[in-house]
């Protein structure tokens, strides 16, 4: 069963470069959107760290920017 | 009429479903790969080369649908002048550019041992190609415009045109001579696909759909969390 898995009548290296390419492409494309969401919330872990108490705590009334900040927390 | 739909809200929603999207995208995708490679039968004519159908069908339906949808939101957009639906549709795009391309490798690497050749300039195949250029347009649009009345004037614009070329896409096969077989699955009448084929090709499609699901919230949340990183600016 492994020799029909591996050969596939000839046609393997056909079969698996499509299956190799869909499935790496997966994994760029996943890569790629995990660090640029990555950073844009190291971004704004930053900038909310630098902003005065006051400030801090008047965007702190806006419930996405704690959603933002727990999730940042939990990763 | 869209407050559900309002970022603050949705948000505590879209930022914990990935997690989720993900561990079912595994499942799925490991028992599509099970059947796709292993347990569904080789075809009388084309042999194993048919398990390629397994990612090129399901890639290209993806990367068809996912285009229709953002030509939908991007003119739900402007009709009714909501920042969010243009977000969304910016945030479906990447997926749907990845999964055209994967549609046009795969069908040159099936093409090989099927037609003799890696390309053809066949009416399907062109038209998938030109597809992907609109994709790439509508992704280098957003690249390259930063004020927002004209990004989206612009993307609206190309996906107004490019939206021509999905009926093209889809009918090419019976309104020219071409490589391409007509038509297996049929919603409207019976397909002439062996259920013991069309079983796995629904799972890769539900995995194709679920991981395209995945990369369009990761996304959009990207995206959210960009104008929030706006706002502080302005505090």
């Amino acid at each position: 069963m492994i020799n029909e898995l591996l050969f596939m009548n000839g046609y393997a290296v056909y079969v698996m470069s499509a299956f190799g390419f869909t499935l790496l492409s997966f994994l760029g494309l996943y890569t790629i959107t995990k660090l640029q969401f990555v950073k844009e919330q190291s971004k704004f872990v930053a900038k909310f760290g630098s902003l005065n108490p006051e400030k801090a705590n008047s965007a702190k009334t806006q419930r996405i920017n704690k959603e933002i900040l727990a999730d940042a927390t939990n990763n | 009429m869209f407050k559900i739909l309002e970022p603050n809200k949705i948000f505590q929603i879209t930022s914990k479903a990935p997690k989720y999207i993900l561990f079912l995208f595994v499942v799925v995708l490991s028992v599509g790969l099970t059947e796709a490679l292993i347990l569904s039968p080789e075809d009388y004519k084309q042999s194993d080369a048919v398990r390629i159908m397994y990612v090129h069908v399901p890639s290209a339906w993806i990367s068809l649908g996912i285009f229709s949808s953002i030509t939908l939101l991007s003119i739900s957009g402007f009709i009714f002048k909501n920042k969010n639906f243009f977000l969304m549709a910016k945030s479906l795009a990447p997926s749907g550019f990845v999964f055209n391309i994967i549609a046009l490798v795969t069908g040159a690497i099936w093409g090989k041992p099927t037609w003799g050749t890696w390309w053809a300039w066949d009416a399907r195949v062109t038209s998938m190609l030109i597809l992907a250029l609109f994709f790439a347009m509508y992704l280098i649009a957003w690249r390259i415009y930063e004020k927002e009345e004209k990004v989206f004037k612009i993307t609206t614009f190309i996906t107004v045109v490019g939206i021509i070329n999905v009926p093209i896409t889809k009918y090419s096969v019976e309104w020219w001579n071409t490589l391409h077989q007509p038509a297996s699955i049929n919603i409207l009448t019976k397909s002439s696909i062996h259920s013991s084929m069309l079983f796995p090709l629904l799972l890769m499609t539900a995995a194709f759909a679920l991981f395209s699901l995945l990369i369009f919230l990761m996304k959009y949340n990207t995206e959210l969390i960009k104008i929030k990183n706006k706002g502080l600016d302005r505090l």
